[in-house]
């Protein structure tokens, strides 16, 4: 019995050593030498001061827009006001859910309502909640049902939006993973870049 | 499902059809005593660990003493998470100055992470200190895991052995599955998730200024470490709320596809470990082979009712102008020119799912973390279909063994295959036997005895949750209310850890009994089983002849696939058929609650 405790103590606490102590240690630090940007979350920097850059978010993390000039991302169930980088999560409403039901239709008709122009069927994920509530992407027709309200409100042609939300559309990476996408922040700093001279860059 | 969709799924198959049997043999080998390219460099950490704790590597342990190891090192674990848990507030590392959790949550913490389930009633990024992150959790995300693969490996011996009293030993085989397969798979494999955009820091969060000039506080941490070994071990533990959906959990389509390997890499590869202990790779690829088709099926249901969605949003989608009639205004008849066709195409159902995913990808991480008692997400699965629901719920319910957790998923494999060879014995009348050793009744009586165990706190909490302390903490009302409370049980019970995660399951009453479900879960079949080989070692081998009954080839396979999905059809259809059966029709009918 009293092998057995020791056993059990001595080797629960050099595991502990090797796999909270070194473990992480040696992964943090080959990380963080190979691959700062990445390991650190992403950051997306605007030069627009002389003194450097500014952190406007992460390329990897959704946004709310709520502007009529820029693109709309998806409903988000992050947080009270949605899109909280810090605490993620889906509104978890099933299937035969009412108050899934009745947001959906709220919805697409608040979309048909800003975007009057696009007469196709609205595309599932603009009025659907994604599952971290900080999805960056929304579908190419997601951008693409919003580029005329994008245009007017900027008083940019609409030729140019167009082919600006073609250029930032994802194809399947290794030609096999995931489906067409655009990363909406990416988008709508490319926006400003054109309209106002802002640079993007990170 | 597109033809991409079907190029991935086979990719998926064949590159674990291709690695499992290589690295099968390989674990056989570290956890035997053979040399590895490793040794030069770990091989010190090994005899220092022994020498310390006063372990000699050459003892051969009984199947008590195997066990009475497993639990005296498995109670330790969870006095260290915890007390890790409990004193979060005044411990250093905690950089968010996060306060303790309730005692009931800590407790029920810990005894998720020991048992290798991962469920988990708090939201990460909210509630847990740096320090519990990688010391409380990721420590019991490796040994949790290794203590399974041992446990595998002493079943095999188990079978493989003739006449012997020992089944191995038990902290060698802790301490080789831990230095020699898991650590050396989760520091390239960290890093390779990484270089995808996962974090990796200790750095609680950043702060930018949006373009729209909101600021937006964005937690980051330690994640890619935690997140191999989440999914390498089958423990599915997310280190934030959302888990894998979470962009930083999980940042692209490929990430995505590396984790799903993660899940199924090592329980696929231990079927082969099992194959060259008893020197029958055709036994090996038979057993892999009934994993392959009923993981087969589960995806191809999945995903054949995600693309369905459901007729709420396809009236949404196709809705052109103004709110459609039938749900926010009765009464009122829209115009034939903003009507569409009576019943909408279907749209693909993207409610709690990610667009770099899609949702061929959900579907099939979905299926896999449930046939895996993995849990992790990377959707939420309180928002899928009935039947997609339904696949995941059954999943768990078969008992994690197709491919199945860590070492658990083939020891649970192999009670089935005890099973199976008793009722071919009855079917035929012969005695049954298993690769040369005759199955008698203590072996069926044990087998009989894991299967049910787990079945009693999934079954008996649900209902007990439904008419107690259930109902107040559903988010969805209706059938999917019950299915919400089915599936915590299954999925604690099982030892799986995802959940139709709606439900609030922080209070007293779900914590306590959710905890009991998952050391039932978990010890129930362990425990039955290393008495199983036990009792197997310790038999004289009988030559395998023409008149033993196989157990390899199409009918083995074909009669093992029936008894699984029989035993599981009969104990759950009826609480199956109260939940997302019902629910089903109800959507059909167009009914909301």
């Amino acid at each position: 019995m009293l092998t057995l405790v020791r056993q059990s103590l001595v080797v629960t606490l050099l595991l502990a050593a090797v796999l909270c102590g070194a473990y992480p240690i040696l992964v943090t630090g080959a990380a963080q030498a190979l691959m700062p940007h990445r390991a650190n979350g992403s950051p997306v920097l605007v030069d627009d001061r002389p003194a450097g850059g500014r952190v406007v978010g992460s390329e990897l993390i959704g946004q709310a827009f709520a502007g009529a000039g820029y693109f709309h991302g998806r409903p988000s169930a992050a947080g009270e006001n949605g899109y909280d980088a810090s605490a993620s999560g889906g509104s978890n409403l099933g299937p035969t859910s009412r108050a899934l039901a009745e947001s959906m239709v709220a919805r697409a008709a608040a979309l048909r309502a800003e975007n009057p122009d696009w007469k196709a069927p609205l595309p599932p994920d603009m009025v659907t909640a994604s599952a971290s509530g900080l999805d960056p992407h929304i579908s190419p027709d997601g951008a693409r049902m919003q580029v005329a309200r994008v245009a007017a409100a900027r008083g940019l042609p609409v030729t140019t939006v167009a082919a600006l939300v073609e250029t930032h559309v994802e194809g399947p990476e290794l030609a096999l993973f995931g489906g067409p996408r655009v990363n909406v922040l990416r988008l709508n700093l490319a926006l400003d870049a054109l309209a106002g001279g802002r640079a993007e860059g990170n | 499902m597109t033809p991409r969709d079907y190029l991935q799924l086979a990719l998926f198959l064949g590159i674990l059809a291709a690695v499992s049997p290589p690295l099968g043999r390989y674990i056989h080998r570290v956890l035997e005593g053979g040399r590895t390219w490793l040794h030069p460099l770990l091989g010190p950490v090994e005899r220092l660990i022994y020498a310390a704790a006063g372990v000699d590597p050459t003892r051969d342990h009984t199947w008590q003493r195997y066990a009475a190891c497993v639990l005296g090192f498995t109670l330790t674990g969870f006095c260290l998470t915890f007390g890790v848990l409990l004193f979060q507030d005044v411990l250093p590392l905690n950089p968010q100055n996060f306060p303790a959790p309730s005692w009931d949550l800590a407790l029920n913490t810990a005894v998720s992470f020991v048992t290798n389930t991962n469920w988990q009633a708090y939201g990460g990024e909210t509630a847990m200190s740096h320090l519990s992150q990688t010391v409380a959790l990721t420590y019991q995300n490796f040994v949790s895991a290794a203590v399974g693969m041992a446990a595998c490996m002493a079943v095999a011996r188990g079978i493989a052995r003739a006449e012997a009293q020992g089944i191995g030993n038990f902290w060698t085989d802790l301490v080789r599955a831990t230095l020699y397969v898991l650590l050396p798979l989760c520091v390239p494999g960290a890093l390779l998730l990484a270089g995808q955009g996962m974090v990796q820091t200790f750095a609680a969060s950043f702060t930018a200024v949006t373009p729209e000039g909101a600021t937006q506080t964005i937690a980051v941490g330690p994640v890619a470490s935690q997140v191999i070994i989440k999914m390498l071990g089958t423990n599915g533990g997310g280190f934030f709320n959302a888990n894998a959906a979470h962009p930083f959990e999980n940042p692209t389509a490929v990430s995505n596809f590396i984790q799903m390997l993660a899940i199924f890499l090592l329980p696929s590869a231990l079927v082969f470990t099992l194959g060259t202990a008893v020197r029958r790779p055709r036994h090996a690829w038979t057993v892999w082979g009934v994993m392959a088709g009923v993981f087969l099926a589960g995806v191809l249901l999945t995903a054949h009712f995600e693309y369905r969605g459901t007729p709420a949003m396809a009236q949404a989608g196709a809705a052109t102008t103004a709110p459609s009639a039938s749900i926010a205004a009765p009464g009122v008849s829209p115009t034939p020119a903003s009507m569409p066709a009576s019943t909408p195409p279907p749209v693909p159902n993207m409610e709690g799912k990610e667009v770099r995913f899609g949702v061929f990808a959900s579907s099939l991480f979905a299926t896999i973390t449930t046939d895996a008692s993995c849990g992790a997400v990377n959707a939420m699965h309180d928002s899928l279909t009935p039947l997609g629901g339904l696949v995941t719920l059954l999943n768990m319910q078969l008992g994690e063994i197709i491919f199945g957790g860590v070492g658990s998923g083939l020891y649970g494999m192999v009670l089935f295959i005890i099973l199976t060879v008793f009722l071919a014995g009855l079917m035929v009348g012969r005695t049954p036997d298993y690769l040369g050793k005759r199955i008698e009744g203590r072996e069926v009586t044990l087998a009989v005895a894991a299967l049910l165990l787990p079945a009693l706190p999934l079954l008996g909490f649900t209902a007990l949750a439904a008419v107690g302390w259930g109902p107040q903490a559903l988010a969805n009302a209706g059938a999917h209310g019950f299915s919400e409370l089915l599936y915590a049980y299954s999925s604690a019970s099982q030892n799986n850890g995802s959940a139709f995660a709606g439900l609030a399951a922080n209070s007293p009453a779900f914590n306590l009994t959710t905890a009991a479900a998952m050391l039932i879960g978990r010890f129930g079949v362990m425990l039955p089983m290393l008495a199983v080989a036990g009792s197997l070692a310790a038999r004289r081998p009988r030559p395998i002849t023409d008149a033993s009954f196989p157990v390899e080839g199409a009918t083995f396979a074909l009669l093992l696939t029936a008894v699984i999905l029989i035993v599981g059809a009969l104990t759950y259809l009826p609480a199956l058929s109260l939940g997302p059966i019902v629910e089903h029709l109800q959507m059909l009918e167009g009914r909301l609650y």
